[in-house]
């Protein structure tokens, strides 16, 4: 399983990098958004892969560590995805805006020659 | 505490100056007066303790462990500049009130002159060396704004940038001076450095500390080479010029050289660069104050000079010298500033400061004529009056210092020959200026000034006069007060008597006098040559060199800024991304990455079902994204389903409840901008064709395997080891006996990193009202304004424009969905009003609650359009993002009631009738404040989106775009 895990990291990233360095504006958000994705399950994955054991207490099996998956990464990703969001949309307005001003939808505003 | 009011009082009249209205020209000169006359009655209050050799200190502890602390530290010198700065400046703003006239605007100019008089208190009184600097660069500031006052004149903002850039780079060099001085002597305590004179001077970085710290000093002073601001700042009114660039701002180089000259001094070096500054200055600024034709000019030329024989004066490592340094700093301040007046005045009254149409003044202004005389004569050293005293100190002085026949003979011929230019050019100033026959043509006809504006000048002349008859009984005290401050018990024995006999000195004045009389006859009768340039200027043009030196920093820059940096955004991405990826590779190279020990997890065959199916989506999307927006968004959401269905697989439930929730929302929002993007068709596409796209595509896909492989290779790495021991226990361990919840994941965001998601959610909101904003003034492109297809067809079919709100259900294709999404909207609220309630406890929680309610909002926009739903129903969701912001906080701020730190959580177990025992907590409300703000920032963001569809261009905006 970890081999797996750690391939799709591999290809959320590698697709995001490429599409960040296209042209289109709209290939910048579709790369940034696969970056998040393979960034997220990055920082998950430092919790190590744990099937199984949600970090949900139960009074009645005592507390231990051991029986439940790390918290942590779980707890600082949930705020990732949700203001990844709201920086996508920021950053999809920009580019809106930069299309109706500019006239073109290229990333710098103007079409190479 | 009285030291701390005088710091303190110009700042707050500054403050205060700022906002009085900007005709309130008596109401700002009683404000600025009254603080400049309270700051001097604090002052001369202290004297009975100054004068008992006591010293007032005041400490304010602040970053102690870096040996910082706001400290104000008053001795006899300091007191002695600070009677000076507040007196003077009491006497500038009477004279200010009547310079200005009812056009300018005086606020500014009050503020800017109260702010730099507190600056310069504070440089006197600061007992920090770090807080000295701090204040030094306030004055320099200051000196900017008020030197750029009419900053309509191109001369003005020149001169402004100018000194600004020469003292604030001095002052930039001083600090660092500073930072070593203070590392030698193992403190920024102006006390403890002064007592560490012989553990700096044998120190090995006293050189280049001494360079630095003289760099700050002579810029400030305006000593040679860079003297040449000083002229350029005469651009300011009269009485900033009168103030900060003859009595006071450009002492302070001159000042700081005397506080430390009992650490500094003493070395062959000091000796070296302090009297070669102030000899070099000394003489070209006399020879240039000879060839001015502005009458300011001179006087800014005479104080490079002036201050010059004080830099002279203070290299000379001796302590009588110090003596007679400190006693020319105070009757340079008293005449010079009465001659900056009287030329303010002869301007204000005539309308010139020329001095080649100038002439026969005193006629018609008999008193100022007759100040100015004075004030120039004390200038010139003329006995019985200020000057006079001070310079035969320096001349005497100039005869012990050097060692060697050139230096012994030399030092007293200069001093002399400077002299004798003193004498000329007051001379010159006062005889073409008041005396000669009437002038003809002049801007406006002379006449004595108002009594209140020569009042100021009256006194300072009053004051040459009784210092110059009775020195012992007016200045000595004072002298001695400020002279014993620096240096202790070795304080030497000198006399203040007016006839000293017919000594050596008195020779040199005779010979100055005979030399200047002289001088300033020849150059009349050779004729008017006063070309405004002294001869032997362009070897030693400063300013110039200053133009040049500019001009070639900003070329370089340019340079610079072209090489190393692009506008376009895809080589600054490269870059970031190609050394993100370098910086994470260099460990891994030096140190190299292996598998780890741990068990692998077993495969299971599904999950490599769903991998596949989740990387072909990456992949495609990544391939299409350029020719089919709809295609590439749908692949994107299944890479994102395919993260959900990870988290959950391995055992974060919560994690995949809000990807889940958040797909859909990114859908539609990445769907709601795709209208507004120009069409691209695959044939055709100039940017496939050419070589060098190919090779950056080829490029580019290079890096994005490698990039992805290292990122593959690095996680495999660190799941094959085993976890290290880390916080996760701690949470774990007390989620529920001290959060109270069974979730830790829960408990962890609205408990124990509160104050994190607080900021978070903050965030969120930021970005919904920026989101917003930017939309208000959005216009599209002309050519994406047109409806789309589908939409004009359904149109066309069911005439969509006939809007009819009154309608049970929109019209159109989608009535059945509409239907059953009305349906939908009351079960999803509570769906997600119970993912908030049982987050604490189970998956769920603030963050997916509100991404379901706001999904189910947003589907009502889809199904129904904005105009119907709106029509039923006021969405205000900037209520509800200011609601849920005030909710969180305010939880947090339920335990200061209780007495506890900011957002501690509270509980209690509350009986409701027919429900029970209820355990209320402020996490509770806490996450409530989450889900409105996630509620609220993600429907104002859709929302906004979606209402863009009613924009139509601006007319003349579309015309410009379709003709353009």
């Amino acid at each position: 399983m970890e081999v797996l895990f750690a391939l799709a990291i591999g290809v959320l990233a590698g697709s995001g990098v490429w599409l960040l360095l296209r042209p289109r504006t709209f290939q910048v958000i579709v790369g940034l958004g696969l970056l998040s994705y393979a960034v997220n399950l990055f920082i998950f994955g430092m919790g190590r892969l744990t099937i199984g054991r949600a970090p949900i207490v139960v009074a009645e099996q005592g507390i231990d560590a051991a029986l439940h998956a790390d918290p942590v990464p779980q707890a600082l990703v949930l705020t990732a995805i949700v203001i990844g969001f709201a920086t996508t949309a920021l950053l999809l307005v920009v580019l809106l805006a930069a299309r109706g001003l500019t006239g073109t939808d290229h990333v710098d505003g103007r079409e190479s020659r | 505490m009285s030291l701390v009011l005088i710091v303190l009082l110009p700042f707050l009249g500054s403050l205060c100056a700022a906002f009085l209205p900007s005709n309130a020209r008596n109401a700002e000169a009683w404000l600025a007066l009254g603080c400049a006359l309270a700051c001097t009655l604090l002052t001369v209050q202290l004297y009975p303790t100054i004068a008992a050799g006591g010293v007032v200190d005041i400490v304010l502890p602040w970053l102690a462990q870096a040996g910082l602390d706001f400290h104000l530290r008053m001795d006899g010198f300091a007191w002695l500049f600070t009677l000076l700065v507040s007196l003077m400046g009491a006497l500038v703003v009477i004279y200010a009130r009547y310079y200005l006239s009812p056009a300018d605007p005086v606020p500014r100019f009050f503020s800017f002159l109260l702010a730099f008089m507190g600056s310069m208190l504070g440089i006197v009184l600061s007992g920090n060396l770090i807080q000295l600097v701090v204040f030094w660069e306030l004055t320099s500031f200051s000196s900017f704004m008020l030197i750029a006052y009419w900053y309509h004149r191109v001369d003005a903002r020149h001169g402004a940038r100018m000194a600004l850039t020469m003292t604030a780079a001095g002052g930039f060099c001083l600090l660092a001076g500073v930072i070593m001085l203070g590392t030698m002597a193992g403190s920024y305590d102006l006390e403890r450095v002064l007592a560490a004179g012989d553990i700096v001077r044998a120190h090995p970085w006293y050189p280049a500390m001494l360079g630095l710290l003289l760099l700050g000093a002579l810029t400030k002073s305006a000593q040679f080479p860079f003297h040449f601001w000083l002229p350029h700042a005469m651009a300011a009114p009269t009485p900033v010029s009168a103030y900060l660039h003859s009595a006071t701002m450009v002492k302070a180089g001159v000042f700081l050289l005397a506080r430390l000259w009992p650490v500094l001094a003493g070395t062959d070096l000091w000796f070296a660069l302090v009297c070669g500054a102030g000899l070099a200055s000394l003489l070209i600024g006399a020879a240039a104050a000879l060839f001015q034709r502005d009458m300011k000019g001179v006087l800014a030329y005479s104080t490079v000079s002036h201050l010059g024989l004080i830099t002279l004066l203070l290299g000379m490592n001796s302590r009588l010298a110090l003596v007679a340094a400190v006693f020319h700093m105070l009757n340079h301040a008293t005449f010079k500033a009465t001659l900056f007046m009287a030329a303010g005045i002869v301007d204000h009254e005539t309308g010139t400061r020329d001095l080649r149409p100038l002439s026969g003044l005193a006629r018609a202004m008999p008193i100022t004529a007759t100040v100015a005389t004075v004030a120039a004569a004390a200038m010139a050293g003329v006995p019985l009056l200020n000057g006079f005293l001070s310079k035969e100190m320096f001349f005497a002085e100039t005869m012990f210092a050097g060692e060697g026949p050139l230096l012994r003979l030399g030092l007293p011929a200069i001093a002399t020959l400077a002299g004798a230019f003193s004498v000329a050019y007051s001379l010159r100033l006062i005889h073409q200026v008041f005396f000669g026959p009437p002038a003809g043509h002049l801007p406006r006809t002379p006449h004595e000034p108002t009594r209140w504006m020569l009042l100021p000048s009256l006194l300072l002349v009053a004051a040459c006069l009784l210092v110059g008859i009775f020195p012992a009984r007016t200045i000595g005290p004072l002298l001695a007060l400020g002279v014993q401050a620096i240096l202790g018990v070795a304080t030497p024995a000198y006399s203040l008597v007016v006839w000293h006999g017919f000594t050596v000195p008195f020779v040199m004045s005779l010979l100055a006098f005979a030399g200047g009389i002289s001088l300033y006859l020849l150059r009349y009768f050779l004729g008017q040559r006063a070309t405004g340039q002294a001869p032997l200027r362009a070897p030693l043009d400063g300013r110039r060199a200053f133009d040049i030196a500019i001009v070639a920093l900003h070329r370089i820059a340019e340079r610079m800024v072209r090489f190393a940096s692009s506008r376009r955004l895809q080589p600054q991405l490269f870059t970031i991304v190609c050394v993100a990826f370098a910086v994470g590779a260099i460990p891994i190279v030096a140190r190299g990455l292996t598998r780890g020990a741990a068990p692998p997890t077993p495969v299971d065959p599904a999950y490599v079902l769903i991998w596949f199916v989740g990387c072909a989506c990456a992949i495609g999307a990544a391939v299409q994204a350029k020719f089919h927006r709809l295609a590439a968004l749908i692949l994107l959401g299944g890479a994102g389903l395919y993260t959900a269905f990870t988290f959950a697989w391995f055992s974060a439930p919560d994690l995949a409840l809000t990807q889940i929730a958040v797909e859909v929302v990114t859908l539609v929002l990445l769907l709601l901008g795709l209208r507004w993007l120009p069409r691209r068709v695959e044939i055709d596409d100039p940017d496939r064709r050419t070589r060098v796209a190919r090779i950056r595509r080829a490029r580019d896909l290079v890096v994005a395997v490698v990039i992805g492989a290292g990122l593959a290779a690095l996680s495999f790495a660190m799941l094959t080891r085993s976890p290290v021991p880390g916080i996760a226990r701690f949470f774990l361990e007390h989620a529920l006996p001290d959060g109270g919840g069974h979730n830790v994941v829960n408990v962890i965001l609205v408990d124990f990193r509160g104050f994190d998601t607080l900021g978070e959610i903050t965030v969120v909101s930021i970005v919904a009202v920026t989101v917003y904003a930017l939309l208000r003034r959005f216009r599209p492109a002309p050519e994406s304004m047109a409806l789309p297809r589908a939409q004009r067809e359904a149109a066309a079919a069911t005439e969509l424009r006939d809007f009819d709100p009154q309608a049970p259900l929109p019209r159109g294709d989608l009535m059945v969905p509409a239907v059953l999404v009305r349906l939908l909207l009351p079960m999803a609220g509570l769906v997600a009003v119970y993912l908030l309630l049982r987050g604490h406890d189970a998956p769920g929680g603030g963050f997916v609650g509100g991404l379901v309610m706001a999904t189910a909002l947003i589907t009502q926009y889809m199904v129904g359009g904005a105009m119907w739903v709106e029509w039923r129903m006021r969405v205000h969701p900037q209520y509800w993002v200011a609601l849920g912001l005030t909710a969180a906080g305010g939880a947090g701020m339920l335990a200061w009631v209780a007495g506890r730190p900011f957002l501690t959580s509270l509980g209690a177990d509350i009986t409701l009738p027919m429900i029970g025992s209820v355990h209320a907590a402020s996490v509770l409300l806490f996450d409530v404040g989450v889900y409105l703000v996630v509620i609220g920032a993600t429907s104002l963001m859709l929302i906004a989106l979606a209402h863009q569809s009613f924009r139509t261009p601006r007319e003349p905006f579309a015309r410009d775009r379709a003709e353009g």
